[in-house]
């Protein structure tokens, strides 16, 4: 089967054909260099792991405020022709699948050739994400009560998810120290070199309870890129091409901008990370089910959202994830190694398009800690906003 | 004094919902209601977000409701908020309004005797600008509000 649907002609099946990035830094790591330069490097490592010229690059494809539009983008590429620009709506995290998936959609369909998915975040030279920001949305239903951070906003799911599930900080503990571990293999990690163990975890300072220090993600500078292009496109260019079986974005009812502005998502919703419909499409676009998945990169802007997409993603049922979490199934070698490159949480936070890079260095058998025989990798985007994107990347 | 410090954003009435502000200036708490589907919602939109309708009206509520969820910031995320201690944010569930929740601080209980299913009964505080806004105090297990 295949994505967009299973009778797509197989010289259309959308592949990512490259993948860049730039170093990534601490906040403010990078003031020495604009952000849409570190945007074009990153572009230009993309086309040279693809082993193609930037300049043929004639689609674009991003998300949330990027702030580089494709049409600056393209002429500091010098690239002679734009044939396809798109943006998702939101944020920002939920929005790193699903700006892989219309890349896809404008390969598959013949609007462009290859499209490049790009991201820069420089909260050094910009705005800091963790900080009180206007926002124009029901800012008057949250803002004057004190919930102005995204910490704040996933700690109020979550607790209720804790309640309702059984889990505890210990599951936190183990989500943040497993992600740690991982990142001291990966020498593009920001927190490569500094481990963390279990004193270190409850010994930090609590910062949205039920969250700690080490429950949030990094604040990290830099950009990343992935390229994609139509299999028949993809063959020519004899690299590695890791096929894209399934893409899709979704919300399910009453969300609407979740812990962002509305609570009012139905009761038996709220516990959850708005991702069940998203589970569903691209488990049925890749005609697997959650046990074929080998391997996956899990949205971790807090740790917290990890045990809940554990269940929204079928991968446990209500009321297992704390036993699965606890089994070390998350690990390397156990049953499901998740965000093996350190996550948003130990390598950086690129709104989670580097997770997606993670998933195709799995899929090409090339990742630092290598799972063997991927054949199936989930990478999920997104936690409890508005809509949610994933994934299902099949073995290069 | 008010549970937040006066440099916090206050609330901003716009043409969707000055009615719900209007109604917490003099001390009352109204909730957007669908006509045609007899359900309440929260945020106020020009549509019942179960039906679609246009025929939505404002209802008054009692104010009584219990603790859905809660989290305690001990963040200096806003200017305002440096110097300040920790503070909770909690999300409602109204007895009487369906099951529509409003995102506000709970302004007599302490972070530590927070949880989940605690009763509550709106009250009004003043916003840095003196608008009032409704926020929470803890109520006895019948539902009674607290002296």
């Amino acid at each position: 089967m295949s994505f967009p649907v299973h009778d797509l002609p197989r010289r259309l099946q959308p592949c990512i054909v490259g993948v860049g990035e730039t170093r990534y830094t601490r906040r403010g790591g990078h003031n020495d260099t604009p952000e849409l330069k570190l945007c074009l490097q990153a572009i230009h490592a993309a086309a040279a792991d693809a082993g193609i010229h930037a300049g043929e690059i004639d689609g674009f494809a991003s998300f949330g405020f990027e702030r580089h539009e494709p049409a600056v983008v393209q002429t500091a590429l010098a690239a002679p022709l734009l044939r396809y620009a798109s943006i998702v709506w939101g944020g920002g995290g939920g929005g790193c699948s699903g700006a892989v998936m219309l890349a896809a959609m404008a390969v598959a369909t013949g609007q462009c050739r290859y499209a490049v998915v790009y991201r820069s975040i420089c909260q050094g030279q910009h705005e800091r994400y963790g900080q009180f920001r206007e926002r124009p949305l029901w800012g008057s239903y949250i803002a004057p009560y004190g919930l102005m951070s995204p910490g704040m906003m996933v700690a109020l799911g979550y607790r209720r998810f804790m309640e309702e599930s059984g889990s505890t900080a210990e599951d936190l503990c183990e989500v943040a120290m497993n992600s740690r571990a991982n990142a001291q293999h990966n020498p593009r990690a920001v927190m490569k070199g500094k481990p963390l163990n279990r004193e270190g975890y409850f010994g930090a300072r609590m910062v949205a309870d039920p969250f700690r220090l080490n429950d949030c993600c990094l604040e990290t500078d830099g950009a990343c890129a992935i390229i994609v292009a139509p299999r028949e496109v993809a063959e020519k260019l004899q690299r590695p091409s890791v096929p894209i079986l399934g893409a899709a974005m979704a919300s399910g009812p009453r969300w609407s901008l979740g812990p962002m502005g509305s609570h009012n998502m139905p009761l038996e919703d709220y516990a959850t990370i708005n991702s069940r419909e998203v589970a569903k499409a691209i488990y049925e676009q890749a005609g697997i089910g959650p046990g074929d998945i080998d391997v996956a990169q899990i949205y971790d802007a807090f740790t917290g959202l990890i045990p809940m997409a554990l269940e929204d993603y079928g991968i446990c049922g209500k009321g297992e994830t704390s036993a699965f979490i606890q089994s070390g199934a998350l690990r390397q070698g156990g049953r499901l190694p998740i965000n093996t490159a350190g996550g948003l949480h130990s390598e950086a936070y690129l709104h989670g398009l580097n997770l997606i890079i993670e998933g195709v260095r799995q899929a090409r058998g090339e990742a630092v800690l290598q799972v063997p025989n991927v054949r199936h990798c989930l990478v999920t985007s997104g936690g409890g906003t508005g809509q949610k994107s994933a994934l299902v990347l099949g073995g290069a | 004094m008010s549970y937040l410090p006066a440099g916090i954003p206050a609330p901003r009435p716009t043409v969707d919902d000055a009615p719900f502000w209007a109604a917490c200036q003099e001390q009352r708490l109204v909730i957007r209601h669908c006509e045609a589907c007899s359900r309440f919602f929260h945020p106020p939109m020009p549509c019942c977000p179960r039906c679609g309708s246009f025929d939505v009206a404002w209802k008054p509520v009692s104010g009584q409701g219990s603790i859905y969820t809660w989290t305690v910031g001990h963040q200096a995320i806003h200017p305002a908020l440096k110097d300040h201690g920790p503070y909770n944010v909690c999300v409602i569930l109204l007895d009487d309004a369906d099951d529509v929740r409003l995102v506000t601080n709970v302004v007599d209980v302490a972070p530590e005797e927070l949880r989940i299913g605690l009763p509550v009964a709106v009250c009004f505080e003043e916003a840095g600008d003196g608008t009032l806004l409704p926020r929470f105090r803890r109520a006895d297990e019948q539902g009674e509000r607290q002296q």
